[in-house]
């Protein structure tokens, strides 16, 4: 009978709704927490014999590259999701845009004479300096690709801007094709990178990791602020709603449009230096790659939306750990698009998404 | 481009005639007949008059097919027809058999088929996908695997060669691979389309495109998937080597060197796809899916069946896919994990959007245009012309920027596309456009 055979299936849907999620994105870290413990793993060779731990260390330490590298992609992912909220487009060329900015961050550093032996303070500054110097940079790039590539378009067919993107995604990759080469450049590893800062019960945080952290939370922190707080900020979320309203509002809705163009360009740029700092070597087809996880993360957390952004940009981060170091890193892109697939199904509108706007 | 320079097609057909049809096919939803059975009702219609009634009927429904046909194509339109199907086929005797023009020329045809694909699933039902490449990877591999000597346990050859049947492996006829590839490629349309279903448009296109970077790391990575007698899944990025070339019974097989037949054999395939095209986008089901990419909801409470007109479309896309996939892996030869990147699919949605999408004709164009420039016209023609005008540098170079600045300069140009959809230029020239422009232009006097 359907009425009985129904409802534990119904039963079954409610409970899949409401933990399939938090089931799901848990199944990696505690199936591989529980596999370390019983099983162990295997942390080196002492006189030719592994060294089996039982520890959750190597988890650990998994999960803190992972947010160290989740930061990264939660940068670029904002630069996504910022400029879908406002004009529903997939921003193809914003990797490329990031690209650039790692590109301009080594050309400015290593034009300032910084290297592994400059002093600490010199080093700060001089970082600090290429910081909003490719900031600027990206951020003007983005403001003028939207002026000639996106705002001509507006009012055309939906997908047309897209195509202008995946143009200039092309010119900007030939840009960096022309300029470093075509395979990848290793950079100065100015911050020592693989130096312990600390540790915490046996997981060791290199230098990377809280120069990742360091760069990212108080952007981060800004952006929100920008947004929430200031009166371009409200425009934007205006616009955002409904662009038509926000005009009779009295809102330049262009030139709310190159502002958010030109805070996605500064994240994106941002990005671009801690990239080359962290991975220390740079190519022009790292703008296509980070471009591509980091849209998967601006969509799992719910694209338009900056959180979620960044929590899908970590959440990215510490499954790419995870696959990397347990199944091999030739098959990470397989297990992050899986779990992409599977937040979609579980969760149509992304992990912090909400209703946006239908584009007319 | 004006009315009277557009190349013959249906559209054409006066909207006095089309009225019976849609009556009909409204009346039948609300019957709930599923909509891909319209083929057979008519045929019924066809054939049923003849047998009971008698031959006047029957010459009476034949004259009326023909005047229908006749005021849907008048003769200046079959004739320019005509005359474009045989210089498509009498083309190649304009080139020698190994010219670049003529390589460059076949690839186009496959990127045709392609397009005409996509554009159904993007153009004609609205889903955005970004992983087409998936589909032309299952088909370059049906050749691999059923015509190649990669699974060297086993034994099997239908409709091969002489050649061929003295190797081991799997080795079927280039026809029956095809079908291979149409049924595989529809399968994984059906799968990919699935998760996509309660999905809005833009989380449709990361989905898609999730399926088609698995895809390709599967392939990628397929060589250490053991299937058993150390037999592996995919070669990976060595490639599956020494494809079985087409071969057909009386033809012969095919050969490199000589690269009409397999022009003809791309020529042929794309006017099957091309009909089968034009025909689904008259038939109910093409409504079907101009309705649901229009308008979801109104779509679904007409009594469109939702669910199954996108995985219909999904499928149908996929199988155009795989078809043009099977073809290039034997023109190539080999089958490599390199050759399906995400880029892939990029271009093949640059081909339609830049065509006109939804537009069949501006497929065709966006497909020809657009492969033309990337094989021929950049690496053949415009390559010398630094050296003429006396630089030194390799134009190779920029290839990938000049073809982002043409698909940037033709979208700011036209952003509608080279050919738009009827129903589309429509729109942009009526009251909704017209309302549309309004806002744009003020918001630009802003």
């Amino acid at each position: 009978m359907p009425a009985v055979a129904v409802r534990p299936l119904a039963a079954i849907r409610k409970w899949i709704g409401r933990w399939g999620l938090i089931v799901a994105l848990l199944a990696l870290p505690v199936y591989y927490g529980i596999r370390d413990l019983v099983h162990g793993y295997s942390s080196g060779f002492v006189n030719g014999h592994a060294v089996i731990n039982h520890d959750l260390t190597q988890l650990g330490f998994n999960l803190v590259s992972g947010v160290s590298n989740g930061s990264i992609w939660a940068l670029i992912a904002m630069g996504y999701t910022l400029v879908y909220g406002i004009i529903e487009l997939i921003n193809f060329a914003h990797g490329d845009v990031f690209m650039i900015g790692s590109f301009v961050a080594v050309g400015i550093y290593a034009s300032f004479g910084l290297t592994a032996t400059t002093g600490a303070f010199g080093l700060i500054g001089g970082l600090l300096v290429t910081l909003i110097v490719s900031m600027l940079v990206c951020g003007s790039l983005n403001v003028l690709i939207e002026r000639v590539a996106y705002r001509p378009l507006r009012g055309a067919p939906k997908l047309a801007p897209l195509i202008t993107a995946v143009g200039f995604s092309f010119i900007l990759q030939n840009v960096g094709l022309l300029w470093k080469g075509g395979s990848p450049v290793g950079v100065p590893d100015l911050i020592n990178q693989n130096k312990t800062v600390f540790k915490i019960s046996g997981v060791i945080i290199h230098r990377a990791d809280v120069l990742a952290i360091a760069v990212t939370v108080p952007l981060v922190f800004a952006l929100t602020w920008f947004i929430g707080r200031t009166r371009a900020g409200r425009a934007m979320r205006a616009t955002a709603q409904d662009p038509e309203a926000a005009r009779l509002m009295g809102i330049n809705v262009n030139s709310t449009i190159s502002l958010t163009f030109l805070l996605g360009g500064m994240l994106a740029g941002a990005a671009g230096l801690v990239y080359a700092l962290y991975e220390t070597n740079v190519w022009y087809f790292q703008g296509f790659e980070a471009g591509l996880i980091a849209f998967t993360a601006a969509v799992m957390g719910g694209i338009g939306n900056v959180r979620g952004a960044v929590l899908g940009g970590i959440i990215i981060g510490c499954i790419q750990q995870l696959s990397d170091s347990r199944l091999g890193p030739q098959w990470t892109p397989a297990v992050v698009f899986g779990y992409l697939i599977l937040v979609m199904v579980l969760r149509p509108r992304g992990l912090l998404g909400e209703e946006t706007r239908e584009a007319g | 481009m004006s009315d009277g320079e557009r190349p013959p097609d249906a559209e054409r057909q006066p909207d006095a005639e089309r009225q019976p049809g849609e009556v009909r096919s409204e009346v039948s939803v609300h019957k709930g007949q599923a909509p891909e059975r319209e083929g057979v009702t008519r045929a019924q219609q066809a054939k049923e008059p003849a047998a009971a009634l008698g031959p006047g009927q029957f010459t009476a429904q034949m004259r009326e097919w023909g005047t229908s046909f006749e005021r849907r194509f008048p003769w200046w339109s079959r004739a320019v027809a005509t005359v474009l199907i045989v210089f498509a086929i009498l083309l190649p005797f304009l080139f020698t058999q190994t010219s670049g023009f003529l390589n460059a020329t076949i690839i186009s045809l496959a990127y045709v088929v392609m397009a005409l694909g996509l554009n159904i699933v993007v153009g004609f039902a609205g889903l955005l996908d970004l992983g087409y490449v998936a589909f032309y990877a299952l088909g370059a591999y049906s050749v691999g695997w059923f015509g190649s000597g990669f699974f060297f346990n086993e034994h099997i050859h239908v409709g091969a060669s002489h050649i061929q049947n003295t190797l081991p492996g799997i080795h079927l006829n280039f026809l029956l691979i095809v079908i291979c590839a149409v049924v595989i490629a529809a399968l994984a349309g059906i799968i990919i389309g699935l998760p996509t279903l309660r999905l809005r448009s833009d989380y449709i296109a990361i989905v898609t495109l999730a399926f088609g970077e698995i895809v390709r790391v599967f392939a990628i990575n397929g060589q250490s998937i053991q299937l058993g007698g150390g037999q592996t899944l995919t070669a990976g990025n060595l490639g599956i080597p020494a494809v079985d070339l087409p071969y057909f019974p009386v033809i012969g097989s095919f050969n490199l060197l000589k690269l009409r037949p397999w022009y003809w054999l791309i020529l042929a395939l794309m006017f099957v796809v091309l009909f089968v095209n034009l025909r689904l986008r008259d038939s109910r089901l093409g409504r079907a899916w101009v309705a649901l990419r229009e308008d979801e909801v109104a779509a679904v409470s007409m009594g469109i069946p939702a669910v199954r007109t996108k995985l219909l479309a999904y499928a149908i896309g996929a199988t155009f896919g795989g078809i043009s996939g099977a073809f290039l892996g034997a023109y190539f030869t080999t089958v490599n994990a390199g050759q399906f990147a995400f880029s892939f699919s990029i271009f093949v949605l640059a081909m339609i959007i830049v065509g006109g999408l939804g537009s069949i004709w501006g497929a065709v164009l966006g497909a020809l245009l657009l492969s033309y420039t990337n094989y021929y016209l950049i690496p053949d023609v415009f390559n010398d012309i630094p050296t003429k005008i006396g630089l030194n540098f390799n134009l190779t170079q920029l290839s990938f920027g000049i073809f982002g600045f043409l698909l940037v300069l033709v979208m700011v140009l036209r952003p509608q596309g080279l050919f738009p959809e009827r129903r589309r230029r429509l729109e942009l020239t009526g009251e909704v456009a017209a309302e549309d422009a309004q806002l744009v232009e003020s918001q630009t006097a802003v």
